[in-house]
């Protein structure tokens, strides 16, 4: 391989934000005409890096060189990288739902003749962009009205609009289904075989494993190292050990479990997306939750963690369509968040700011907000026992803050997440479930969290914990799920959590339990 | 210096909003002297303030319904038609199917009901845009009003007229004011220094300290010193005349509406809705319930102005209500309430309202013509609102309580940035 010339050479990129260095002297080198894969776990770069490469992070916001076709390119905005032929793919398509194929190939890109756009031309070249994508539809046809498999293919099409030379793809088949994933998977082999070099992000090591030539893998903002998957016979495994071969320190308080016995279960979950119902995402998931047992939920962004949560609690998201949902040996139905939060059930968003909380809130208002009826005679709110439950669960939780009039919005990340935190212990619950209860939080307040939730536990509280961070499940869980594409593929004691048994189950549909 | 601070702070009661209750009322205060001087003494005569409340206590009453409408998220442009088609099916009960008045007040709240019951199911269960709905029903209504009046005028009896241009009777010892008004003034004012103290009570029992005594006293006598002087006036006026019913009905809708709004549960939800849907779903609030409450609400309201404005004309006619809605949304907008929801209060919008009618009034009393008088409204409105979103961008709220930021507190808290400066990172820690 060493032969082929190299189109790309990102040279010891790095990028700070505030207070956080999300890339430190990251190198990458792509050769022409491969697939280069990048791994890594949530938070490891792999987006900035593609950002400052794309120009979303222009020259200048960052430290380091990128060395494209041999000359140094300073890409000023996205238009910039474009025009070299660089073309980016996101997670999230960028098509306008009510346009056609061919408004959406052309979209700021217009064929024109004498400034009026020529829609024969463009209906022309977008049915020969279509045919080397292999997109049999009517050029007419409008963005909305076919699958997400066919709008992936659209994107692709538009980038060739642009004359691609370097295509990069971020979780392309992350929406597709089996069927159109492999579809996606041929074409870019394709693409190889006609010089097209690509770089592809993906989470599902399967797919890497079986399509790229060669594999940088970043951890922590930093390379690890550049895998040749035929020279260095790399496999699935070889991958997860770079991912996540890093040390676990104690960030987690001493704690002694005091497990119960099983008070909460879910039985065969079936749930649809909200918008396209031929979506299943949640596909006959299972699950027990034991007093005082933190249970851990593992899965990578898009495997439906957050949609199954949703969906207990009161059927919050998507459209229920069977499963039993046990606790206290009784079978409970939640038709509401009000039936949840009755039934004793609390979610804590992953959102604090957008779903979690209202910020024009001040901090006794946002404690009391899930239960008014604790602190109001008749419907009238008493503002004393509302002010004296929010100054109790202050001290408690140690929220910094003067006071409980302190608008919420005013808080640090971790203080809001304690109120969150407040909030919904204020309403008794016998089950916590937490997403992402640690996000976007600095590492002394995350102990704290921690300890919060340990102490709930031991109260004899269940609770769940959903988390991207596997050293944060393998801390602190008693037990872990792993969640892969809607499905549960794996139930894994604490004695036998370690990252790599994390990551494996939480890439592949293998069903493996241990116990 | 400390003790003028401590005085901007405690002199309106509450906690969080002194500094923006205190700047609302200090407009008011500051226009109604402009004018009072402008106007060689006419505006605060007894018999133009007793008009002032007659003219626009309708206004005042849409503006309570339509704080609620807009705390929630939406907006209702419809007011003025509704008032106008309940004004004239009540003018119609009455004249022509011989409703006694009692039974067609209650008719026309009835009428109010249904209306707001059928915008509301297009709002809350259909999810159609308030905007939409309430445009629709503008027409509709003011189409309904006309086909059934036959675009004529409608007539209404003596006893229905009472609730738009009556006045309290005249009873007891001969005071040379009018009996009634003085003995309400005088139970305004006891219920005044009741609360003040129940407040300082439940500051005590929130271990907070509650604002000195001295304080205390000082804003007890200036709230009663203004209802005496209040009092007087209205009580002062023509022989015959009172502070006005229409006024009554009004000042008792605003303390029962206010209560709701802060002391209840439910009152809290509109806030919740209006501030996060999400969020208040997520904490079990009934998103549907709540908005389809809101605007039911407000049509009852509007059914409600509408018979006191006809009652005060004597005769429901086609153009009845034209431009309500307007004038009722600017009150609430000039009165601090955001236009994205989540924030605002009766008192603020009651205040708001009255900004605008005073402005109207003593421009009319200048003998400023309408042409100059609605450039003069509309571009208060305007600065109004361009204050307030000027403030959400530098990250504060308060609208007229900005433009006393001279007279605030220094401390009153610099926009809220350490929350956005982990934002950035975060996002790039979960899409990396």
């Amino acid at each position: 391989m060493s032969n082929v010339p190299i189109l790309l050479e990102m040279r010891s990129i790095t990028k700070e934000f505030p207070g956080v260095k999300a890339l430190s002297d990251v190198n990458l080198v792509v050769r022409a005409g491969e697939i280069h894969a990048i791994a890594g776990e949530n938070g490891a770069g792999k987006s900035t890096l593609m950002k400052v490469l794309s120009g979303v992070y222009p020259y200048g916001t960052y430290d380091g060189q990128i060395v494209y076709q041999g000359a140094e390119a300073r890409f000023s905005d996205i238009r910039a990288s474009e025009s070299a032929g660089i073309v980016i793919i996101h997670q999230e398509l960028a098509l306008i739902p009510g346009m056609s194929i061919t408004e959406n190939i052309f979209l700021g890109n217009e064929p024109r003749k004498l400034g009026v756009i020529d829609w024969t031309a463009a209906n022309r070249m977008a049915l020969d962009l279509m045919a080397r994508v292999g997109l049999q539809e009517d050029p007419d046809t409008l963005i909305k009205d076919i699958g997400v498999g066919k709008q992936q293919l659209v994107e692709i099409a538009k980038a060739f609009a642009k004359d691609v030379k370097l295509l990069i793809l971020d979780e392309p088949t992350a929406a597709l289904n089996e069927a159109d994933s492999r579809h996606l998977l041929d074409l870019l082999r394709g693409f190889r075989s006609r010089g097209i070099t690509s770089i592809m992000i993906s989470h599902k090591l399967n797919e890497i494993e079986a399509i790229a030539d060669q594999i940088t893998i970043l951890r922590d903002g930093r390379t690890v190292e550049t895998l040749n998957v035929k020279a260095d016979g790399v496999d699935e495994d070889r991958i997860v050990r770079g991912m996540v071969g890093r040390e676990l320190s104690s960030r987690f308080p001493e704690h002694t479990p005091k497990i119960g016995e099983v008070f909460f279960e879910v039985r065969d979950w079936n749930v649809r997306h909200p918008i396209s119902a031929e979506r299943q995402v949640c596909k006959n998931e299972s699950f027990v939750v034991r007093r005082g047992e933190i249970v851990g939920f593992a899965g990578l962004m898009g495997a439906g963690r957050t949609e199954l949560a949703m969906s207990v609690f009161g059927r919050s998201y998507g459209v229920f369509e069977s499963g039993t949902i046990i606790k206290d040996g009784k079978e409970i139905v939640l038709k509401s968040v009000a039936d949840a939060i009755a039934n004793g059930l609390a979610y804590v968003s992953e959102d604090r700011k957008a779903i979690g909380l209202n910020l024009l809130d001040d901090i006794k208002m946002s404690t009391v907000a899930a239960k008014l009826s604790k602190i109001s005679h008749h419907g009238v709110l008493d503002q004393v026992e509302e002010y004296k439950a929010a100054e109790a669960y202050r001290k408690e939780l140690r929220i910094k803050a003067p006071t409980v009039d302190e608008g919420v919005s005013k808080l640090s990340g971790g203080n809001q997440q304690k109120v969150v935190l407040a909030k919904w212990m204020f309403t008794d619950p016998d089950l916590l479930i937490l997403d992402e209860p640690t996000r976007g939080i600095d590492v002394g307040a995350k102990y704290e969290i921690y300890g919060i939730i340990q102490r709930l536990a031991d109260q004899g509280k269940g609770v769940v914990v959903i988390s991207s961070e596997l050293p944060e499940l393998i801390g602190l869980c008693d037990r872990t799920y792993t969640v892969f594409e809607g499905t549960i593929t794996g139930e894994i004691a604490r004695k036998d959590a370690d990252p790599e048994t994390l990551m494996k189950q939480m890439t592949s549909t293998k069903k493996m339990l241990t116990r | 210096m400390s003790r003028l601070k401590d005085l901007q702070k405690n002199l309106f009661g509450g906690t969080t909003s002194n500094a923006r209750q205190f700047g609302m009322i200090f407009t008011l205060v500051a226009i109604v002297l402009l004018f009072q001087v402008l106007t060689d003494g006419l505006t605060l005569r007894s018999d133009n303030l007793i008009a002032l409340f007659q003219q626009n206590s309708y206004i005042l009453i849409l503006a309570i319904g339509m704080l609620m409408v807009i705390v929630a998220g939406h907006i209702d442009l419809s007011v003025g038609s509704v008032a106008a088609i309940a004004g004239i099916l009540v003018a119609k009960s009455m004249a022509e199917w011989n409703l006694p008045w009692p039974v067609a007040i209650l008719f026309g709240l009835a009428i109010g009901a249904i209306i707001g019951a059928w915008q509301g199911f297009w709002v809350a269960y259909i999810g159609v845009p308030a905007f939409i709905v309430t445009l629709a029903g503008m027409l509709l209504f003011r189409g309904g009003n006309q086909f059934i009046g036959n675009a004529s005028t409608i007539p209404v009896p003596e006893g229905f007229r009472e609730i738009g241009s009556g006045f309290l009777p005249e009873f007891g010892p001969n005071t040379g004011y009018n009996n009634a008004t003085l003995l309400l003034g005088l139970a305004a004012a006891v219920a005044l220094v009741w609360r003040e103290l129940r407040l300082r009570q439940t500051r005590r029992a929130m271990d907070a300290d509650p604002a000195p005594m001295w304080i205390s006293i000082l804003r007890m006598a200036v709230m009663v010193g203004v209802i005496a002087f209040a009092s007087l006036r209205f009580a002062s006026g023509r022989v015959g005349t009172s502070f006005p019913i229409s006024g009554i009905i009004l000042v008792a809708l605003v303390i029962a509406y206010s209560f709701y709004t802060r002391n209840t549960a439910g009152g809290r939800h509109i806030y919740a809705v209006g501030g996060n849907s999400r969020a208040a779903e997520l904490s079990g609030v009934k998103l549907k319930r709540v908005n389809f409450f809101v605007m039911m609400n407000m049509s009852v309201l509007a059914a409600l102005a509408g018979m006191i404005f006809v009652a005060r004309s004597a005769a429901s006619g086609p153009q009845d209500g034209n431009g309500w809605e307007l004038d009722a949304i600017a009150a609430v907008f000039i009165g601090g309430a955001a236009v994205s929801g989540g924030i605002g209060t009766i008192s603020g919008s009651i205040v708001g309202g009255l900004v605008m009618a005073v402005l109207n009034n003593g421009l009319q009393l200048m003998g400023v013509g309408t042409d100059r008088v609605q450039i003069i409204k509309g571009l208060v409105l305007l600065l109004a609102v361009a204050i307030d979103v000027y403030n959400k961008s530098q990250g504060r709220f308060s609208i007229i309580g900005s433009l006393m930021r001279p007279f605030r507190r220094e401390d009153a808290a610099p926009p809220a940035s350490p929350p956005d400066a982990e934002r950035e990172p975060a996002k790039a820690a979960v899409s990396g």
